[in-house]
């Protein structure tokens, strides 16, 4: 028989029992081999007074559900009591969600609506009629053609950048501009939007850096 | 089992109707057995298009609430033995009839024939979703004008969140003359937008009106240029390989078909 690669190794150390799990195989197989080891093959060894256990994930970082999950299958023999489940990445506190960008593969059509709490890339257009809301950054690699607004909860510092900046309205946060009249741009390529001193403006995006030096920093 | 296709637009008057009458009759031309479905209840057009109008006895909403058997509603076509066309009725609206009832209507058509052809309404309400009910295919027609276009593009989304997607697109009324004058939108401008296929673009043609009015559909006649493009669309449909004209290649085709018109 194959030599079949253990997902779980159970190591004994003088405080109790230490579960190493894989951390390159899938979650599911994860808990199968466990499921497998806890209530098969490894049944009579488990089984007795009460044994403390430590679990490590290695490289891998789980949700609460998952986490949850494991708990679950280990609660499942009595006798094992966990006492941590440890990942060796230090899972930074799960990072706050308006700093994460989104990333959407579509074309917004005339009347849909897309919102997000936080920087948003969209690879597609955004055609008249759609709208694009974000409290935070608004980036389109395609061409926009409709609404977008940022900084919608008020964030003066948001931008909006396009490859193709031809919108129908432009807002960031409580400005509402439309084309051309206060920008004068000619062209339409790689272009951001942004505010200053409570005006519109409009500048190429390789000016971004000194306008909105932390507009692309991301956690 | 045949394939439903829905022809829609969003907005009025940019030719639905004479497109849905020209593609069923164009395919028919081909040898397909094909059936015109007109969803526009309360609006019927699609009969008087065809010159069926005075055929028509029992209606869409009639078989939809069993008061007539499906084959004592469809009305054969003057000029095929293969083109049938259910009409809608007149004195009703838009909400006598539910999707599940048309989509039941389109499975039962699909078995006999070998393309379906819906005339979905003007709108995006109930009209519009009974229409796109039972559809596998839809094309969209729109105008090179923003608000047409505009709207298509409302469609296209709507079409797509209804999974209905590779929906293929009809550029009707194009006025190659003004177009190159930038005096319209340019074809390329509105696929742009759209993103979604070109399956042919259709001259304004004087014809299609005097057609309309005289109950022939326009690809009856070989020598109007709306016939040639609406015949080229319903090879595409069948699946020959006629080039999807390109812009360019387009403008090739109308000058042939100009210098066609004054040879002859």
């Amino acid at each position: 028989m194959a030599a079949i690669k253990h997902l779980v190794t159970i190591k004994g150390v003088k405080e109790g029992l230490i579960f190493l799990l894989d951390d390159t195989c899938k979650f599911d197989s994860l808990l199968n081999d466990l499921r497998n080891k806890l209530t098969k093959t490894h049944q009579n060894i488990l089984s007795g007074p009460e044994i403390q256990v430590q679990i490590r994930l290695g490289k891998r970082i789980i949700s609460e559900n998952q986490k949850q999950s494991i708990i679950d299958i280990i609660a499942k023999r009595g006798n094992l009591i966990i006492r941590s489940i440890e990942s060796d990445v230090n899972i930074v506190q799960e990072s706050d969600p308006t700093k994460q960008l989104r990333m959407l593969k579509t074309i917004i059509r005339s009347g849909q609506t897309i919102h997000h709490d936080g920087d948003i890339l969209i690879l597609g257009d955004v055609n008249p009629g759609g709208t694009i809301t974000s409290t935070h950054n608004i980036y389109i690699l395609g061409s926009l053609r409709g609404m977008a607004h940022a900084g919608i909860d008020g964030n003066e510092q948001a931008i909006i950048a396009s490859s193709y900046m031809k919108p129908t309205q432009l807002r960031i946060a409580g400005i509402i501009s439309r084309p051309p009249d206060e920008w004068g741009i000619e062209e339409a390529f790689m272009e951001f939007a942004y505010l200053s001193d409570n005006q519109m403006k409009i500048d190429k995006i390789v000016n971004i850096h000194r306008v909105r030096p932390e507009a692309l920093e991301l956690n | 089992m045949g394939e439903a296709i829905v022809i829609t637009s969003g907005k009025g008057g940019v030719g639905k109707t004479t497109s849905s009458a020209n593609i069923g009759t164009a395919l028919a031309l081909l040898g397909k057995k094909v059936c015109m479905v007109d969803t526009d209840i309360g609006l019927r057009n699609l009969d008087v298009v065809m010159g069926l109008e005075n055929r028509i006895i029992y209606d869409l909403v009639d078989v939809a609430e069993g008061r007539c058997r499906l084959s004592q509603a469809m009305i054969k076509d003057k000029r095929f033995d293969e083109l049938y066309l259910l009409p809608a009725a007149q004195t009703k609206d838009k909400d006598s009839v539910t999707p599940d009832q048309i989509k039941d209507i389109i499975v039962e058509l699909k078995k006999d024939f070998d393309y379906v052809i819906i005339d979905c309404p003007a709108g995006i309400e109930q009209g519009f979703r009974n229409a796109i009910a039972g559809a596998d295919r839809a094309i969209v027609v729109t105008t090179p004008e923003n608000a047409a276009v505009r709207d298509a593009d409302r469609i296209i989304g709507l079409l797509e969140s209804q999974k209905l997607r590779g929906a293929k697109l009809i550029i009707n009324r194009v006025r190659a003359n003004m177009m190159k004058n930038g005096d319209m939108l340019d074809i390329d401008e509105i696929c742009q937008i759209l993103a979604i296929d070109l399956i042919g673009v259709v001259p304004d043609d004087e014809h299609v009106i005097k057609a309309a009015n005289s109950g022939e559909p326009t690809v009856m006649s070989p020598t109007s240029r709306a016939s040639i493009a609406y015949r080229n669309i319903a090879r595409r449909i069948v699946g020959d390989a006629v080039p999807l004209m390109a812009l360019d290649e387009n403008k090739g085709a109308f000058t042939k078909i100009k210098k066609f018109f004054g040879l002859g």
